[in-house]
């Protein structure tokens, strides 16, 4: 049987996302989907479907939400305070969402983009073959309260299974691989790049992130002029202030502002799900330890299914049972906001 | 002119070149100066590539001068992937071949300047010529769509007279709306969202170049010729109203 979800409440940026329409670059469209990618894939581990299944991106805040029949969800991505009818639920964990319990998702505590997935994914015509919101080009729309969502049909009903995310909530390091206008950039600037603590503005969006710091900044002779060249995301663009942009899943594919380096796809969700208070620093890598980093990327998204672990319960814990908390650093999600 | 392709002819030994984008891409390009032989080679080897349907290349397009390949360094190595363009580059002298077929000319009615279009004083005095020449200058140009991108459906235009190599701006102008015809390096971009951008804003336009909801959902495509011929305010909020199209005609070109 398959329902439908209905936004009671909606926080300011709720989207559909998948993994995004490839194909469309020579028309000027960029790729789009999940803001967090690694998110996307250990919501379909843990719901146990595909990964091409749609998922509600929450950028910042969720809302409230509401099914018209019983259904498994999974949080990802930044952990928000979340409630089914007042109880609290942990993030990375399948639940049952019993018909008409009013689930509550409010601020991120750990990062930007949480993400809320249904067993069989929502289930939203294809546009140019992708279910997702590409915001900047005006495919879908940003969600408002009192939308509804149809749900596709759930082959599963497993539920009260665990998954320790992959670490990359907090800032920290970034890898970056020199691009096309690299060589622009003096040595000197590159080093000045290399060590400095960057956070990512309030601002940032799906199109991409400012990254702030203390210093003069990274401009190049010459760099107003440089030809519009293709951009691809995780481009780190300096534009006319010195300020690096990391370009994000919604970027513009092509421009002309010089380009420093470009993330490592498998680093770009660190950047987006970093909260303003957080470090970055960015380090230039060889194709050869991109290659080596993004297949072991790769290798640990194929294994996550075979990583996800029972929820056990304890008896005296048996009143709450949603919320049980199974090894340290996993958030009950019964803290205080 | 003759200036120009004289250093097109001397240049040519560095180009084509191929270097890698980010991870998973990899760019031929024909040039590093806008030049209508090395667009028309971009386009070109762009449509080979798609011909040849290698295994692991995940999709391509065309830059002003290049040619971009997305493709799975897991499954296809960068060696790989540049031993097959670098093939391909030799089969024939891409920048002599011909321009894309099924090419058209289109006239979009434009408003230059005032409060729709703020930055055509700037622009023209950067130039180092009147409003009024500049006017004349823009709306008279033929240009050709040199590429799509940006934005979905929206086109780099060229190329302008010599007096427009201006450069962008230092700080972006924090929106421009769809529609804007904006301009620097010798080039036009008629923007299909609104947008924070570095080229200044000089003329307005009511067509819309990207339609999600449509059959046909991009307009213009790489070779069509736009002409923009100036308007008043009246008559373009006339086409606001009209339709997608905003007064913009075509008509096919031999």
């Amino acid at each position: 049987m398959t329902g439908k979800l209905t936004i009671r409440r909606a926080g300011p940026v709720l989207t559909v996302q998948d993994r995004g329409r490839g194909g469309y670059l020579a028309y000027g469209l960029s790729r789009g989907g999940a803001a967090d990618l690694t998110a996307l894939a250990e919501g379909a581990a843990l719901m146990g479907q595909s990964a091409d299944l749609a998922a509600l991106e929450m950028a910042g805040f969720g809302g409230e939400f509401v099914t018209d029949v019983d259904t498994r969800i999974a949080l990802t991505g930044a952990e928000m305070s979340a409630r089914i009818d007042g109880t609290p639920v942990a993030w990375n964990v399948s639940h049952l969402l019993p018909a008409g319990a009013v689930l509550s998702i409010g601020a991120a505590r750990t990062g930007i983009y949480g993400y809320l997935h249904v067993g069989g994914g929502f289930d939203l015509d294809p546009r140019l073959g992708s279910r997702a919101t590409h915001v900047s080009a005006g495919i879908g729309g940003i969600l408002q309260s009192g939308d509804t969502l149809r749900i596709g049909a759930d082959r599963s009903d497993e539920v009260g299974k665990l998954l320790v995310p992959e670490d990359r909530f907090g800032g920290g390091e970034v890898r970056v691989l020199p691009s096309l206008q690299t060589d622009l950039f003096s040595e000197d600037i590159r080093a000045a790049f290399e060590s400095t603590a960057f956070h990512r503005d309030m601002r940032g969006n799906r199109m991409g992130v400012r990254m702030n710091f203390d210093g003069p900044g990274f401009l190049v002779e010459g760099g107003l002029s440089v030809l519009s060249e293709v951009i691809v995301p995780g481009d780190i663009q300096i534009t006319g202030d010195g300020a690096p942009f990391v370009l994000m899943a919604e970027c513009q594919t092509t421009g002309g502002y010089p380009r420093i380096g470009t993330v490592l796809p498998c680093d770009l969700a660190r950047v987006a799900q970093a909260q303003p208070q957080a470090v970055l620093r960015f380090r230039f890598v060889t194709m050869a330890e991109a290659v080596e980093a993004e297949r072991r990327h790769d290798a640990n998204l194929r294994a996550l299914r075979g990583r996800l672990t029972p929820l056990v319960r304890d008896p005296r814990d048996m009143h709450d049972l949603l919320s049980y908390q199974l090894i340290s650093g996993v958030i009950a999600g019964n803290e205080e906001d | 002119m003759a200036d120009t392709a004289t250093k097109n002819t001397m240049e040519r030994g560095l180009w084509p070149r191929i270097r890698t984008v980010g991870f998973d891409g990899m760019l031929v390009s024909f040039g590093d100066r806008l030049s209508e032989p090395a667009n028309r080679a971009a386009l070109a080897f762009r449509a080979a590539v798609e011909k040849e349907n290698w295994e692991g290349v995940e999709e391509s397009s065309t830059s002003l001068l290049s040619c971009f390949l997305r493709f799975d360094p897991l499954a296809r190595s960068h060696a790989e992937i540049e031993a097959q363009l670098r093939q391909l580059l030799g089969r024939t002298d891409w920048y002599a071949e011909a321009l894309p077929k099924g090419r058209r000319l289109w006239r979009i009615p434009t408003v230059y300047g005032g409060d729709l279009a703020p930055q055509l004083d700037e622009a023209a005095a950067v130039a180092g010529i009147t409003r009024d020449e500049a006017i004349r200058s823009l709306s008279q140009a033929r240009v050709r769509v040199q590429t799509i991108g940006f934005a979905a459906g929206q086109p780099y235009l060229g190329e302008l007279p010599e007096r427009w190599d201006i450069p962008r701006q230092q700080a972006l102008t924090p929106q421009v709306p769809e529609g804007a015809l904006a301009v620097a390096i010798r080039q036009l971009v008629l923007f299909s969202v609104t947008t924070p951008t570095g080229w200044r804003h000089v003329g307005q336009t009511a067509i819309r170049l990207f339609r999600p909801e449509s059959e046909t959902p991009f307009v213009l495509r790489p070779g069509d010729e736009v002409m923009f011929p100036s308007v008043s305010r009246e008559v373009y909020e006339n086409m606001r109203t009209s339709g997608p199209d905003g007064g913009a005609e075509f008509e096919a070109l031999k």
